[in-house]
């Protein structure tokens, strides 16, 4: 079977033409480098995605905090991660790095800030 | 207002998104002791903190970084060299004489700089560029607007959703609407081609099965106090909408991803000459603007579609203003540099004779196997071969000095299948 899809492990966006039998690939084409073979690969075994949303925050200078997966989750989590995230705040101030979840579904995965939220009452205008 | 009193700075960054802040850092790596940076609102990093997906830095870090954590490292780094900030406060006025005027909290305030690096990035077209016609009900936000409202504000912008535009923050926000639960219906482009980068079709449009109606434009709105639906129409090869065969579809939100333009009222209030095809200023290889001592860099020069490259084009011109305030600069002769068949833009605008260069181009449409070639008159200089070349990714090609030692002018072109 043949599949055509676009690498998503650079800006380059290479076109890739993937061979393969089942979960066994035969050729790939296309690819600049070789994360366009190791995507294909995954692609056609496990697709996986980091996946980047907001978590609600309290008492912070802003009323969310980005957060992102700290490895690739399986696409077919992507939607469950989102409604486990809807449920969960945490009290500022918050740091880049901070586990919000740890060890997602068991998958080892940790859910992280993405940015620092300071304390409501530390924030002054002009001072940030 | 020449004659408020007005304090003495070498350098005035204006605007301290991601150009502002790597220009600005560079300046002071390359030896510029007295300089400070302008920004409008009350926190740096520009654009990058309602970026919250992943893709910056993987030119520069080899890393997948989010927008704030790619922000952050330049804030960390700004902070750590003791470059000062000026927050919360407007540039309302450059002058030739390079005499910054800002509104600040302090009230208004005037610095006599050296020199000016514009970096003030770019805005949002609006459905007044377009002239969509309609009713004008609530429900009609630009891509970045939306992205801000449910990143940074928790505001969700609606819950049935057009997106006209196929440009990168569309589909990056069809893809952030459908994970807080929205439906996207679908996103409407009116070119053969998307605008986007290939990567953002995959992971954003097609890994939840969004249509992307191509050859199509919104040809009206309907709705009285909100959005009730949007007609879309396929269009000719000219871009005209093709009559009878037009479409309603029933949504709540249109959002608009319909293309970027310089800032730039700033720049041509004082002179500096601008390009009608970037909308931004035309500038030398050491992208000095037409006003001596004022550089440019960023989007408010020509607009990118990766911040690496934002903050490379911003490191020269830090290092350029150095150069220009510690007298290093070297005035020369300039060769002019032209876009030509297949090409819309090429950046920069002219360059010195035997100087190692690195050209940002831009083609008109998508091509295959084809070659990007550099002539002076009919002479070849140089040419590049490319497997794709694509209007959404700009191309960098780096001109060697001993190539252009005897040329009178460039053109860049699109040769040859």
């Amino acid at each position: 079977m043949k599949k055509e899809m676009i690498c998503i492990g650079c800006p380059m966006g290479c076109y890739l033409t993937v061979d393969y039998d089942g979960k066994t690939i035969r050729e790939v084409s296309g690819n600049r480098c070789k994360v366009g073979l190791e995507y294909a690969e995954k692609e056609i075994s496990n697709p996986e995605r980091t996946l980047t949303t907001t978590v609600k925050v309290n008492n912070g200078h802003l009323p969310l905090v980005s957060v992102r997966t700290n490895k690739p989750i399986p696409k077919n989590k992507i939607f469950s991660t989102m409604d486990l995230l809807a449920k969960i705040e945490v009290e500022a101030p918050v740091k880049i790095g901070d586990p919000i979840v740890q060890n997602l579904f068991g998958t080892g995965v940790n859910v992280v800030a993405t940015k620092n939220i300071a304390k409501k009452d530390d924030v002054k205008v002009g001072s940030r | 207002m020449s004659e408020f009193p007005c304090r003495d700075v070498d350098l005035v960054v204006v605007g301290a998104g991601p150009a502002g802040l790597a220009a600005a850092i560079s300046a002071k790596k390359n030896g510029v002791q007295d300089l400070i940076v302008i920004e409008r609102n009350d926190w740096l990093g520009g654009i990058l903190p309602q970026c919250i997906h992943d893709g910056f830095g993987l030119e520069l870090f080899k890393e997948q970084l989010t927008g704030p954590e790619y922000a952050q490292r330049y804030i960390d780094e700004l902070k750590e060299r003791g470059i000062s900030c000026l927050l919360n406060s407007m540039v309302l006025e450059v002058t030739p004489e390079k005499k910054v005027f800002v509104a600040s909290p302090e009230g208004l305030v005037c610095f006599n700089a050296k020199a000016v690096i514009l970096a003030m990035g770019c805005r949002e077209r609006t459905r007044g560029q377009i002239c969509i016609p309609g009713t004008r009900p609530a429900g009609v936000f630009t891509a970045g607007v939306a992205q801000n409202l449910i990143n940074l504000r928790n505001v969700m912008v609606g819950r049935n959703m057009v997106i006209l535009g196929s440009g990168d923050i569309g589909l990056i926000m069809a893809r952030r609407l459908t994970l807080e639960g929205a439906k996207v219906h679908a996103v409407v482009e009116i070119l053969p081609h998307t605008n986007g980068l290939p990567r953002n079709i995959q992971q954003c449009l097609i890994d939840y099965d969004i249509p992307l109606l191509l050859s199509h434009t919104v040809t009206e709105i309907h709705g009285q106090n909100r959005v009730e639906a949007v007609t879309i129409s396929p269009v000719d090869e000219n871009l005209k909408p093709i009559e009878g065969k037009e479409k309603k579809i029933p949504c709540d939100t249109l959002l608009l991803s319909i293309g970027l333009i310089p800032e730039n009222d700033l720049s041509k209030n004082f002179g500096v000459k601008l390009s009608p095809v970037t909308g931004g200023a035309v500038v030398d290889e050491t992208l000095e603007t037409s006003v001596p001592g004022v550089f440019a860099c960023g989007n408010a020069l020509h607009v990118h579609d990766v911040v690496d490259f934002v903050t490379l084009e911003a490191e020269q011109a830090g290092k350029s203003a150095a150069e220009y305030v510690l007298g290093k600069a070297q005035k020369a002769e300039r060769v002019p540099v032209e876009a030509g068949d297949g090409v819309r833009y090429v950046l920069p605008y002219s360059i010195r004779r035997g100087v190692d260069v690195e050209l940002s181009i831009r083609v008109t449409c998508p091509g295959e196997n084809v070659s990007v070639g550099f002539f002076d008159g009919e002479t070849l200089v140089k040419k590049k071969q490319f497997r794709k070349v694509h209007p959404a990714q700009m191309i960098n090609i780096k001109l060697k000095g001993s190539k252009t030692v005897a040329v009178n002018a460039l053109k860049v072109e699109v040769v040859g299948k």
